[in-house]
């Protein structure tokens, strides 16, 4: 009963959120702006924590499908779809979750118990639709791209360990990435990424609106916030997956 | 003019407030005083629309805001300027951005006429070259006086303060009291402000209403709060001892 209650005053607030906008100058601005800071400053996690896996995904996989009947391109294949299908656009979005979603909850929810949205609705503005609108395009435009960049990372790391750590030569890695490419799972990966940013950023502008108390109360929204888009990506992704390749 | 009827609201069966009845004239400080959970805040909410009566009407002028729906009741408060308690000053501007962000929606102003508005309004507040500070770098007496400043950019017809001087020392409060009545009286706005600073009163109170327990105790002039019988209210007025040597 709770969880409809809950899912009623998600949708009428995204209702709220995506109401026409009264000056949609302001709001372009503010999309640019959130795009900065709550993407492009993700850049430098996305970039360590793909490089890395990268390089871990190769080496599990050439030690444990280690065989000769196996061509040494197999592992950089299998590494290409590893990171494209699931770790680049869900691993990835997970984390964001943490990142973006806590920093986006509790920044709303400190101007909730603030009164600075109380402040924003006696101006006349619709607090919702300026607070939360702008995140949520912004993280929608933005997400897309940091997973292509974490997949072209990702094969980075992985070229970089074969070739260091002796696990194939460079040429069987390229061949390997390159081989049975099908651009339709690059697509399915955007998509995903699209959506699970709309989860991130609107779940967690939502707990944030709706934050009620003190400094005690926004802590537990944040991590609410974080805690309900994790299980709604991972919701989202098997439907996705049903649905796009299944 | 304000007129608040027969308003009345209860949070999970307790009463708040009760058939409170009451008229704002403007360019006039109005106030509303009474112990703290009096509900003073939450009949400024009522009046302002955060809030909505379970029974009642709030008439402004000729328009009855209560019977207006969200949409038009957020577009009517662009003729309002409020200041709450703490500032509620948006962190992550700049004093100035704070002020333009209302011109930004509801004006069609170009830059510099925007710009001078701010300097007029920060002129007006006595604080002039805090544009590039941000509030985290204000004093709280500054931060209310921006928060006036902000309240009055867009010329609002009404004005609602919540307890502008709490937390301010006496010379700092009197000073805000001041401003407030001193552009109350210039820009003929009705202004009312919750309060349970018995300094306000006397300095700024025009016209008073007292709450006790959510209900209307008693209405009257600052001439006349001294001269009541009601007891309730001079348990309130007469609390301190300062106010005793009044008697």
């Amino acid at each position: 009963m709770k969880l409809l209650l809950n899912l009623g005053r998600y949708l009428m607030f995204l209702r709220r959120v995506f109401s026409r906008p009264e000056k949609p100058g302001i709001y372009i601005k503010k999309v640019l702006r959130e795009i900065d800071r709550l993407g492009i400053t993700s850049l430098g996690i996305v970039a360590i924590i793909s490089f890395f896996i990268g390089m871990v995904v190769i080496i599990h996989l050439t030690a444990n499908l280690g065989n000769p009947l196996i061509p040494d391109y197999y592992n950089s294949y299998t590494t290409r779809d590893v990171l494209v299908l699931e770790f680049s656009s869900t691993v990835l979005c997970l984390i964001l979750a943490g990142k973006v979603g806590s920093n986006i909850s509790s920044e709303i929810g400190t101007m909730r118990v603030t009164e600075q949205i109380d402040a924003l609705e006696t101006m006349g503005i619709n607090s919702a639709s300026y607070l939360a609108q702008p995140k949520i395009i912004g993280m929608m435009i933005i997400t897309p791209a940091l997973v292509l960049l974490s997949i072209f990372i990702g094969l980075i790391g992985g070229w970089f360990i074969s070739i260091a750590g002796n696990l194939m030569t460079g040429a069987d890695y390229i061949h390997g990435i390159r081989f049975e490419f099908d651009s339709y799972k690059v697509f399915y990966t955007v998509v995903k990424s699209i959506v699970f940013a709309f989860l991130i950023t609107s779940i967690s502008a939502y707990h944030g609106y709706t934050t009620q108390g003190g400094a005690l109360e926004v802590g537990r929204s944040s991590t609410l916030a974080v805690v309900n888009s994790m299980i709604t990506i991972l919701i989202a992704n098997y439907l996705i997956t049903q649905l796009m390749l299944g | 003019m304000i007129r608040a009827q027969n308003i009345a609201l209860s949070f999970d069966g307790k009463t708040v407030l009760t058939d409170i009845s009451v008229s704002f004239a403007p360019a006039k400080t109005n106030l509303i005083i009474g112990r703290s959970g009096s509900g003073k805040t939450v009949l400024l909410k009522c009046l302002i629309g955060m809030l909505e009566p379970d029974k009642g009407e709030v008439w402004y002028d000729d328009d009855q805001f209560t019977a207006f729906n969200p949409d038009q009741q957020r577009s009517f408060r662009q003729q309002m300027g409020v200041v709450f308690q703490g500032g509620a000053l948006f962190d992550s501007l700049t004093v100035e951005q704070n002020l333009k962000l209302p011109m930004d929606f509801f004006t069609p102003w170009k830059r510099d006429q925007k710009k001078e508005r701010v300097n007029f309004c920060l002129e007006k507040v006595d604080l002039p070259g805090v544009n590039r500070l941000y509030p985290a770098e204000l004093s709280g007496g500054m931060k209310k006086r921006v928060a006036i400043a902000r309240a009055i950019v867009l010329n609002p017809r009404y004005l609602f303060c919540d307890e502008p001087n709490s937390g301010l020392d006496p010379q700092s409060a009197i000073v805000i009291d001041k401003l407030i009545r001193e552009i109350t009286v210039e820009f003929g706005i009705t202004t009312v402000i919750n309060t349970h600073d018995m300094n306000s009163v006397m300095e700024i109170g025009d016209h008073i209403l007292f709450l006790s327990e959510g209900q209307k105790c008693w209405e009257g002039s600052r001439d006349d709060i001294l001269l009541s019988d009601n007891k309730v209210l001079n348990d309130f007025v007469f609390a301190s001892e300062l106010m005793k040597k009044f008697i």
